[in-house]
This record gives structure tokens, C-alpha cells and sequence, in this order.
């Protein structure tokens, strides 16, 4: 997945300024034919689970967040291409809930936070059969 | 004019690239059957294994949720617009990248697993998958590595760097008599591979510190406590908080055993249960005070049964709640455990950020220890000989009187020293001991503080008296 550096600037100071919470968000980009990702976009979403105190360690992206996410791309002319989200004190690896509860075809950007400073970003993909996350290299480039 | 079914980004793939699949009427429920059954693909990530829409997959008549009219039985008429829409939930908590596979040799191991509801192959797999770290290869580590190791978990890590003694063998059940002197982890790691050969062991062969602790952690899901001393139970609880892991707590002592999952995210930790910790000597280790060899046993298998639940998602776990368990009169209790809101590394507002220097925070090695005159055991049976008026003094318990004693000697355990002081009479020479030598030094200095002058203490203790000067004497 390639993104492109201003974008990546916005989500770490996005994510660390929600810490110790989890923040998350839209990823809006292009999909090429042969599954090439580029992250264009960021759109910062509230995380739904905020307000009911499992922030922490939930986040949840509703429904209407989708729509909008996706209209906004559709006149960008981009498509929704993922989600990210912080992993407050965690490694930036799926949890068991993550992969209970995701969609394919979606480049999940899971970062890790510590202190209120994003530590490091890692990008995963659902495996078709949803048995698993594969891990997917992340470009960090202009395009 | 036919019913439009709007198909999110994430599932385009599946009907061909298009946002749009036109269909005929029918009930919403129907529809989305229909789509399914075209598009094969389609179905795993609508519908759970029990045919219910998954809790994610939120669909819209037009622009209403159908969870506000008729649910699947909402019926869509032509020219009808139908919406697929993620909401998207996920969040941190340990466990799970691609779950491996299993092996027919690992079928066959864990078939008592796969028969089990709760646990079946994708259980399996997730403990497969599962990361254990086990802080203490001793009384309560060696239960809980047994026990985790057959039942298939991944990767056991284990930190200690203690050797094999002989007084471990009463209850350390994962070293034998033949490894004696050896290093704990090197009987352990022997022990676990023969057990469970499909098993990965990491060795830590090191001390616990605030210096290595989190860089040890961070690589594993699940941490279990079977430390047996505060400063590292307390460096084990701040490190799990610190990165949102799950310590499952056990400690025993004599006939009594504690247990509980310290999970910050999810509940209590260890310092919103204790504070502080109590002062240095109050609380006696098991070295000083006994314990019976079953009982680490009984509360290391609960510790590798609650891992067990982690990893799985089943049940109900300790997180919350710590059970008090009393062998002599076999009972179990059970304490709520509440969050502590001034907790200082757990609680909304911290104060503990990074780990700290946890024996100055229990007091341990925070004043030295009383440093006053000592003797050694050969020099002991020399002055013994030469000088009959001196006065051997021995400030164990009881019981440790009647495992052994060194002749001549007279009891008082350090507890009852203070007021049985007039018994002593100080023109005497007189020489204090213990065990190892520690309480006696304590002895020394109560002593010395009421006015007593020609005092010194055994260095070495009986045990130092049995090794140099008579091995009659047992060790203990």
C-alpha cells in the first residue's frame, strides 16, 4: 500500500492526539487492477465507542460515517481503499477482534501509540477466507 | 424497473467491480440471499457461520435502516434502492494474525480439544497461535508451563535465572532429582520439548528487571505471574499495564493460594488491589515460612486455566475478581476487585509513566543491612571448644529446632527476642544464629541496641555449620 507522506503526517497527529483513546479513520484512494493500493485521502472519523468508555480499546466506525466517506470519494473520484486506527499501548498487530469484525478488500492501517507518540504504522489485508490478516508492505512515497 | 442493490467498496470484488446490482422485488431478506447465492464469495463475509447477517453489516431501504421497519422482512418494491453498508469496529487486545494451521500429528494430540465446543480447531489454532510468558520456572511456573505446553500453546517463554536445588523438588514438578545444580531453564525447556515437542520454548535466563522487563513483554500476549517476591510482582503488574497486557496473578504461602487476571483495560490491576507493598520482613517468602508442595499446584493449574480462557474468549476469567483459596479447610473464596480511580499506573490520571526501581519501592536493599561483627562455622567450633561460658544462641522457630540444632545451643526465635531478653546473660560471649545467617544479624542488632557488647552472629547460619563442621547435621 503506498501513501502518500502528507497524508501519513495527518493520521499520526490525528491518532496521537486521541491517545490514550483509539482514533480511526477512512483511507480514500485508488485501486489499481492488479490490487496496487494509494492512500490519497485521509478522513478523520469519530470513534463511536468513545462516549461509552470502551474507547480504550474498541473503536467503531457507524454506518453513516461509511456513507459520507463514500460519497465524498465518489466525487473525488477515489474509493473508500481502508480504515486506520491506534492501538494505544499495543503493537500495531490485529487483535482477535479485529479479525472477527473486518472487511476484505480493505487495507486496515493499525498504529501503534505509546505515550501519546505514534510508535510505528503497519498495514494489514483480510484473507479471503477470513481466516486471518496478511501484512502488506507500506510505501511511504509521493506519487 | 428492478431493485438496485448498492454494494460497498470492500465487497465490489466480489460482484465483479460494479457498485450496483440490479435485482428483482422481494423481501430484503430474500434479496440478500439471492446476492449471495450469485456471488458465492459474498456469503462468509455477510452472514456468520449460523446464517445470521453478520452484527457489522448494517442495510439501508433507501435511506432507512431496516433494524427500523421490518428488519430482513422489509419488503423492497421495484425502483427501491437497497444500501450495503460496513461500519467498521475493531481495537487493540492481544491474539491473532493468521491463525496456523494444524498438523495431522497436532489433530490427533489435541483430538480431547477438538471435540470440545469451546475450544474446536479454530480454538486450537488460536492457542497454536498464542505467545505465554511465564515470569518464575518454579513452584507456581512449573505447574502452569506443564499443563500450557500440552495443551498445544505456541510459543512459552520463561524468565529465571535460579538453578536446581534440592528444596525445590517438593513442589517444582518441572525439575528432577538428576538436574540438580543445573539452571532451572535448561530442565525446563528439556522438560517442555519432551512433553510437547510441537511447542516453540524461549529461554530468558536473566533477572527480571525495570531494564529488560518491557522489551521482554512486548513480544508476548499473555503474561503469568509466578514471581515470589514483591519487587517483581510489582514490576511484572506496571510493565503488563504499561502495555495493555493481561497478567494472570497467582501467589501462595504455607496452606493458602491467590489467584486473578490483573487485565488494566478490562479491570482491577495488581496496585489497585495493593497500594503499596508491605513493609520489607512483615510478609515472609515461602522460604522462610513453608509451603505445601500441592499447593503451588493447585494454583499454578488455575493460572494456566485462565491463560487458557484468554486466549480462547471463553468463559468467564478472573479479570475482576480474586479467588482465595484455603486447603486446610478447603474452601474457595471470592473478593470483587474494583479499579482503583488514584490508581497511579491503571487509573485515569497516571502518575506512573515508565517502569521505576521496584526494590527501593518495596523497601528491599533501600537501608543496608545491619552489618555487625560475624563468625565463621570452623572458627565457632574452635571457640566452642576453648570456651565453655559461650553462649550459642539460636533464633529460628521451633520447627526448624526439631529438624536440627547444634549442640549446646539455646532457643529463642527472633519474634520472642525482645521481651526475653533478661533470659541472657551479658558478661557472656555470646554468638546468634539462624538458617543462612540473615535473621541472626537481626538478632545481632536488637542485642547490641540493649547494651549487649561481646555479640556476633554465625555467618553462614546452621547451614554453614553443616557443610563445614559436622555433617551430621541435616540440611534444610
Amino acid at each position: 500500500m503506498r501513501i502518500v507522506p502528507g497524508v501519513l503526517a495527518e493520521i499520526r497527529r490525528h491518532l496521537a492526539a486521541a491517545y490514550p483513546t483509539e482514533g480511526c479513520g477512512l483511507l480514500l484512494g485508488t485501486r489499481g487492477p492488479n490490487g496496487d493500493v494509494v492512500v490519497r485521502r485521509q478522513l478523520p472519523v469519530p470513534n463511536r465507542r468513545a462516549a461509552d468508555g470502551g474507547g480504550r480499546t474498541r473503536y467503531l466506525i457507524g454506518p453513516e460515517d461509511f456513507l459520507t466517506a463514500e460519497r465524498e470519494a465518489r466525487q473525488a473520484s477515489l474509493v473508500v481503499v481502508g480504515t486506520y486506527h491506534s492501538h494505544p499501548d499495543v503493537p500495531a498487530r490485529p487483535s482477535a477482534y479485529d479479525t472477527e469484525h473486518a472487511w476484505p478488500w480493505c487495507c486496515y492501517l493499525i498504529a501503534s501509540v505509546a505515550g501519546g507518540e505514534v510508535q510505528e504504522e503497519r498495514v494489514w489485508e483480510l484473507r479471503d477466507d477470513r481466516s486471518g490478516f496478511v501484512e502488506r508492505e507500506l510505501e511511504v512515497k509521493e506519487s | 424497473m428492478p431493485v438496485t442493490v448498492h454494494i460497498p467498496t470492500p465487497l465490489r470484488p466480489y460482484v465483479g467491480g460494479r457498485d450496483t446490482v440490479a435485482t428483482s422485488a422481494g423481501t430484503v431478506g430474500e434479496i440478500l440471499e439471492r446476492l449471495a447465492a450469485d456471488h458465492a464469495q459474498l456469503r462468509a463475509h455477510l452472514y456468520r457461520d449460523d446464517g445470521r447477517l453478520r452484527t457489522f453489516v448494517n442495510v439501508y431501504l433507501n435511506d432507512r435502516d431496516i433494524r427500523d421497519l421490518a428488519r430482513e422482512g422489509t419488503r423492497a418494491a421495484d425502483g427501491d434502492e437497497v444500501s450495503i453498508v460496513p461500519s467498521i469496529a475493531g481495537g487493540a487486545v492481544a491474539v491473532a494474525t493468521a491463525l496456523p494451521e494444524l498438523t495431522h500429528a497436532e489433530i490427533l494430540r489435541y483430538s480431547r480439544h477438538l471435540i470440545l465446543p469451546e475450544v474446536g480447531p479454530g480454538g486450537q489454532r488460536r492457542i497454536k497461535a498464542a505467545r505465554v510468558l511465564l515470569v518464575g520456572a518454579g513452584g507456581l511456573g512449573s505447574p502452569a508451563a506443564l499443563y500450557l505446553a500440552a495443551a498445544g500453546v505456541g510459543t512459552i517463554g520463561l524468565v529465571d535465572c535460579d538453578t536446581v536445588d534440592a528444596t525445590n523438588l517438593q513442589r517444582q514438578i518441572l525439575h528432577g532429582t538428576g538436574v540438580v545444580g543445573r539452571p532451572k531453564l535448561e530442565s525446563a525447556e528439556a522438560r517442555l520439548q519432551d512433553l510437547n515437542p510441537h511447542v516453540h520454548v524461549e529461554t530468558f535466563p536473566v533477572r527480571l528487571t525495570s531494564a529488560n522487563a518491557l522489551e521482554i513483554l512486548r513480544d508476548f500476549d499473555i503474561v503469568v505471574d509466578g514471581t515470589d517476591n514483591f519487587p517483581t510482582r510489582y514490576l511484572v503488574n506496571d510493565a503488563c499495564v504499561l502495555l495493555g497486557k493481561p497478567n494472570v496473578y497467582g501467589s501462595i504461602f504455607r496452606f493458602e493460594g491467590h489467584a486473578s487476571v490483573f487485565h488494566a483495560v478490562a479491570g482491577a490491576c495488581y496496585r489497585c488491589l495493593y497500594s503499596e507493598p508491605p513493609p520489607p520482613g512483615l510478609v515472609p517468602s515461602c522460604a522462610e515460612g513453608g509451603v505445601l508442595g500441592v499447593l503451588p499446584g493447585i494454583i499454578g493449574s488455575i493460572q494456566a486455566l485462565e491463560a487458557l480462557k484468554l486466549i480462547l474468549g471463553a468463559g468467564d476469567t478472573l479479570v475482576g475478581r480474586l479467588v482465595l483459596f484455603d486447603a486446610r479447610k478447603f474452601r474457595f473464596r471470592e473478593l470483587t476487585l474494583h479499579k482503583d480511580p488514584d490508581c497511579p499506573v491503571c487509573g485515569p490520571n497516571p502518575s506512573l509513566h515508565e517502569l521505576i526501581d521496584y526494590e527501593a519501592f518495596c523497601g528491599v536493599g533501600a537501608t543496608p543491612a545491619y552489618e555487625g561483627p560475624e563468625i565463621t562455622a570452623t572458627d565457632l567450633a574452635r571457640d566452642l571448644r576453648e570456651n565453655p561460658d559461650l553462649e550459642l544462641l539460636d533464633v529460628r522457630e521451633m520447627r526448624e529446632w526439631e529438624i536440627c540444632r547444634i549442640p549446646g545451643a539455646r532457643l529463642i526465635p527472633l519474634g520472642q527476642l525482645p521481651e526475653r531478653l533478661s533470659e541472657l546473660d551479658g558478661h557472656k560471649e555470646i554468638v546468634t544464629h539462624c538458617h543462612k545467617g540473615i535473621r541472626s544479624m537481626r538478632a545481632l542488632e536488637i542485642l547490641q541496641a540493649a547494651g549487649f557488647s561481646k555479640v556476633r552472629s554465625l555467618r553462614g547460619g546452621i547451614e554453614a555449620w553443616a557443610t563445614e563442621v559436622d555433617p551430621s547435621v541435616p540440611r534444610y
